[in-house]
Order: structure tokens, then C-alpha cells, then sequence
């Protein structure tokens, strides 16, 4: 009975994810930062699992850094959003897979809302065909990418070229994982797990062969914060919370960090390199970063991607030792090069972890 | 109409504010109130008290900027209240109004507005490769400087279609689309807005001796986007 009523419980915390079918809504933050991921994601929703995922060209950002930094009306936001069902109406799509952590807040910030408030849906709707002469169907299913990327875990591990092992020691590697505010602190029914048992990375990680890491500040912010990042006077904050987090899980030796939202996973890279510049302080062994990974660039790892096409260069702090540990055959002379092989030079290495370039073993 | 009236008017502020008991538990969780003299308590507390002057001067205070919209009050209180939202209510009458001004952080909406209102308007995102310039961004390391120099080269080697007609990663947003979303702006109200904000910047500039000899606001912008608070 005991076990019943805790499956029964645990059932409340799910959340359905379709099978086949989306309408892929890009994010401006990991277009920008991680492009290889969003490359990655179709590749493997259409060569790996066999999925159908329409890349629409004629839908936009959903606006949501802007209105976060409180520059647009609430009104402008939802009928932005009413713009991208209306694009999926159109071209017969009822599933949004959803990019973007910041995006899947806000489409599920409008949806929650046309709920409770009727009326902001009907304004919704008559600002849309003013403006643009268009009409919606509210989505069936709104999903994060990383919601599907889960629910396909377990295919995605039966076609394994390497999992999450530490190929020196046969022990699981220990990662850190970083949800994002967004996803399921404001609408934790919207979330698997919900706000107090995430489990949409934890439930990768495990499946892949890794063993998450549980340390007291898990649930913290990045410090994002969009105003607090993008004025450049207010920085502080925002690398203050990340080095919360980083002090935090030190203690643990995480081997990698993998996130859900391309606004944290930049900037758990970023201020890395910027509290090893300032304080000389690196939180990996010796003089190494923890590299910080996408969801998608884990699984086409696993599923044995080449880095490069991943476009794990992209990250300030190298990600070679992570690649070391799993096994991954890589070629590091290819790192920075372009298309072709096109010699585009390489980036100065930051004086924080130069004693880290001597210590990597090529593949 | 009161200040509390206005407050009213905007959904965010009724799903906000319930009834606040006075608990503390969103300053507990706050990453904001760790690292600022900020206390979201504080602001359930002062609009819930419905006291013109006292919102007013909320309005006018670097308080209601503190916030870094991480909803993480919204998971934690108990009666289901969320002071992200009435923050959001808060800093749309302070700007609509125009006491942003006052402010040294309210003054850094005039940044934002912008950078972002310009990527979205111009390229159809809220961030473009182009505007991210490593000397506003030192942050971001050699890493993207490398990337930021050779981004046409480095976008297409991950994929994307940086620029160009089509779907893709980072592809060109046609000007039909770019319309639509103009077009979005003038119905919802978001030009008004905006125009507010710029109007009140521009007067704030010329009050604090900032504006360019040639009426532009390119001192205005690198003052607030860059100073430190006072």
C-alpha cells in the first residue's frame, strides 16, 4: 500500500510528453552561444530517433529577455506568443518543443493565464489580427526540448557509443546538474519532477551511466537575472550567484556540469573564466574548470558525435578532460578549425588555466 | 486613479499579490536579497499597505530594480503569492509614468531598451552575434572574442545558417515577419511604452548634462549601461 501511494504520488509530478510531431521554437541565447546544440537536437530527433520536427523560418524570438527587463507590456508578450501558436496552427502542428528555458516560461506564464484570466486571451486574440490578420489554436503540449530529449533517455541509451564512465577508474563520473529557474519554479506542474524533484536531467544522466551530484546549493540561480547580466555596471550579481553555486558543489569534484537553459549553461562557462581572472580561484583539478555542458551536446556525446560538430570549442573552459574521462575519440588539432578544415586560428588561452593546456592528454 | 488603482489594472499584480501574511519566506529564497540591500517582504508589505506615498516612493527608489526575475519567491510562498509579478507591475508604472528617472538602476532601462528593442525589431532576436562586441562584454572571454572575429566561419560550422534566407540557426528573419512583430509593437502598446522611456531618458540626459553635443544620447547610454550604483 505503502509503495502504492507513493507511485501514486510521484504520478502527480508527471508531465506527458507527445511522441512525434513538433514545432521546434529556437532560443535567441542558444542560437547565439551554443549553435551546435540546436544543430544537434534536430540531427538526433531526425537521424537517431527517427522524430518529425518542423524548422519553421518565419517564427521569432518570443521576446521573453525584453520583458523579463520589463522594456515591453504584458500584452505585447502574449501576442507575440499568440504569433508562434498561430505559425503551429497554420502549418498543422499541435506540440511545441521548446528551446529555451526563458521561452518555456513565458509560453507557459501566457497559457497559465488565458486560464484564469479569460478576458487577456480574448485581447490576445484581437491584438494578433489586427496586427498580423492571424488566428491560433492554443498548443496541445508544450514541451522544453530537454522534457523530450528525456522522454527518448532510454532509446537514446541503447544506441550508446559511450556513456558516462570514467574509463580510467570504471567508476560512474559525478555530474552536476542545473535545472534553471524558469523551467519549474513558477509553474512546477509544468516541469517533471515539478520544482522539488527535477528529475528532467538527473533521469539523463542516471540512464546514460553518470551519478549525480546532490550539493546544497543545487537549486540556486545562475544569476542570470537579464537586467543584473546585460548592464554591464550590474554584473556583480550575477557572477556572485554562479560563484555561490561553484563554492558549493566544489567540495563534491563534479566532472561535469550539465544544464537545461543555454542562459545558465553560458554562464556557469563564462564566470568561471572570469572568478579565475579575478581571483585566480579554478574549480576543477589543478588548474582546470568544471566544463559545463548542453543537455543535447551530453547526448550527442553519448551517441558518438564528434565535439567539434557539437561545437564543445565554443566553451571558455575546456571540455578535453571531460572527453578524456568518457573515452571519446577526438582529433584536438580539428578544435578551432573551420569548415573544411579552414585554419580560423584559436583563441589566446586565458592565464587562469594555462597550466591546464599542459596537462591535456591529446585524444 | 490612485497608484494602487493602476496597480490593479495589470493581471500580473492581482496574481501577485493574494494576502501576504508577512512570513518572509520569498526574502529567505531570494538570491537578489543575498547580495543587495533588497527585501521582497518589503514590497508585499508596502503595496499591500495601499498607502499612495509610500508606493510612490517605491516607485521612485532603486528598490524595485534589485529584482532579478528568478520567480523563485513564487515556488516558496505559502499563499501562493509571487513578488517577481508584483515587481514587474511595479517597474511598468514607475517607467509608464516616468519616475524610472530617478533612479540610478530605473535610469538603466534607457540601456536595455536600446540594445534589446533594437535586436528584436531589427534582427528578430532578443540577442544577435553582432551586437555582442567583446569590449562591452569583456565577460565572455577570448573564447568568443575568437568566435565574435570569424563568426560567419564559426556559425557555419556548427550548422547554423548565420544571416541567410531559410530556416536555421541564427538565419536571416524576413522583413515580412520583422513587420509583423512592428506591427504587434503598435497594437499592444508596446511603441507608447517605449517612447516613454525614451522621452523621459532624453530629458533625464539633458538634466544630468549627458547628452551629446549633437542632441544624440551615446553618453547617456555608456553612463547608465556601465556605472556602478552610487
Amino acid at each position: 500500500m505503502k509503495r502504492q501511494a507513493k507511485t501514486r504520488i510521484w504520478n502527480d509530478y508527471q508531465k506527458l510528453i507527445p511522441d512525434d510531431n513538433f514545432y521546434y521554437l529556437r532560443s535567441c541565447i542558444r542560437q547565439n552561444f551554443f549553435p551546435g546544440s540546436e544543430h544537434a537536437f534536430l540531427q538526433i530527433m531526425k537521424n537517431d530517433l527517427q522524430k518529425n520536427v518542423f524548422d519553421d523560418p518565419n517564427h521569432t524570438t518570443c521576446t521573453g529577455i525584453a520583458y523579463h527587463s520589463d522594456l515591453l507590456p504584458f500584452e505585447t508578450l502574449q501576442t507575440v506568443a499568440a504569433r508562434q501558436f498561430a505559425l503551429m496552427t497554420e502549418s498543422g502542428y499541435k506540440n511545441a518543443a521548446v528551446s529555451c528555458v526563458t521561452s518555456f516560461g513565458i509560453y507557459s506564464e501566457v497559457l497559465e493565464t488565458w486560464k484564469e484570466f479569460p478576458e487577456e486571451e480574448a485581447k490576445a486574440r484581437e491584438l494578433l489580427w489586427k496586427a498580423t490578420g492571424r488566428e491560433f489554436n492554443v498548443p496541445e503540449n508544450v514541451s522544453h526540448c530537454s522534457d523530450i530529449i528525456y522522454h527518448f533517455r532510454d532509446q537514446i541509451a541503447a544506441g550508446q557509443k559511450y556513456s558516462l564512465i570514467n574509463q580510467h577508474t570504471g567508476k560512474p563520473l559525478k555530474v552536476v546538474e542545473h535545472i534553471g529557474c524558469h523551467y519549474a519554479k513558477m509553474f512546477p506542474g509544468k516541469g517533471i519532477g515539478g520544482a522539488e524533484f527535477s528529475s528532467v536531467l538527473s533521469g539523463m544522466i542516471e540512464s546514460w551511466g553518470g551519478e549525480v551530484v546532490d550539493y546544497p546549493e543545487r537549486r540556486h540561480c545562475c544569476g542570470f537575472g537579464f537586467r543584473q547580466y546585460l548592464i554591464m555596471g550590474n554584473r556583480g550579481y550575477s557572477v556572485s550567484n554562479s560563484r555561490k553555486k561553484f563554492e558549493s558543489m566544489e567540495p563534491y569534484r563534479p566532472d561535469a556540469i550539465i544544464c537545461n537553459c543555454p542562459g545558465c549553461a553560458m554562464f556557469l562557462d563564462k564566470w568561471q573564466y572570469v572568478i579565475g581572472e579575478m581571483e585566480g580561484k579554478t574549480y576543477g583539478p589543478g588548474r582546470e574548470g568544471i566544463p559545463v555542458l548542453t543537455y543535447e551536446e551530453l547526448a550527442g556525446l553519448m551517441l558518438g558525435y564528434d565535439p567539434w560538430d557539437l561545437g564543445l570549442q565554443v566553451h571558455q573552459v575546456d571540455c578535453e578532460p571531460l572527453l578524456q574521462k568518457i573515452g571519446v575519440q577526438y582529433d584536438p588539432s580539428m578544435k578551432f578549425k573551420g569548415l573544411n578544415g579552414k585554419n580560423l586560428g584559436k583563441p589566446v588561452l586565458p592565464a587562469c588555466f594555462k597550466a591546464a593546456e599542459l596537462e591535456v592528454i591529446p585524444g | 486613479m490612485t497608484l494602487y488603482e493602476q496597480l490593479k489594472q495589470d493581471v500580473r499584480f492581482i496574481e501577485g499579490l493574494k494576502a501576504c501574511m508577512n512570513c518572509g519566506v520569498c526574502t529567505a529564497i531570494c538570491p537578489a536579497a543575498e547580495f543587495f540591500d533588497y527585501d521582497p517582504r518589503m514590497i508585499a508589505v508596502e503595496v499591500q499597505s495601499r498607502d499612495e506615498e509610500r508606493i510612490e516612493k517605491l516607485l521612485k527608489s532603486e528598490t524595485i530594480w534589485y529584482c532579478g526575475q528568478c520567480m523563485s519567491c513564487k515556488t516558496r510562498c505559502p499563499r501562493g503569492n509571487c513578488v517577481g509579478l508584483i515587481i514587474n507591475s511595479l517597474r511598468k508604472l514607475s517607467q509608464k509614468i516616468g519616475y524610472f528617472t530617478q533612479s540610478q538602476r530605473g535610469r538603466q532601462q534607457y540601456a536595455l531598451k536600446k540594445v534589446l528593442i533594437y535586436n528584436i525589431l531589427n534582427h528578430g532576436y532578443c540577442i544577435h552575434p553582432d551586437c555582442l562586441k567583446p569590449e562591452l562584454h569583456p565577460e565572455q572571454g577570448p573564447v568568443w572574442k575568437w568566435i565574435f572575429e570569424n563568426r560567419h566561419e564559426v556559425y557555419a560550422r556548427l550548422g547554423a545558417h548565420l544571416d541567410q534566407d531559410g530556416p536555421g540557426t541564427l538565419r536571416k528573419i524576413p522583413g515580412s515577419v520583422l513587420a509583423e512583430l512592428s506591427a504587434i509593437f503598435d497594437e499592444s502598446g508596446a511603441t507608447e511604452f517605449l517612447e516613454k522611456i525614451e522621452s523621459a531618458s532624453q530629458a533625464k540626459a539633458k538634466e544630468m548634462g549627458l547628452m551629446d553635443e549633437d542632441g544624440g544620447m551615446e553618453r547617456y547610454f555608456m553612463h547608465v549601461y556601465s556605472s556602478h550604483e552610487s
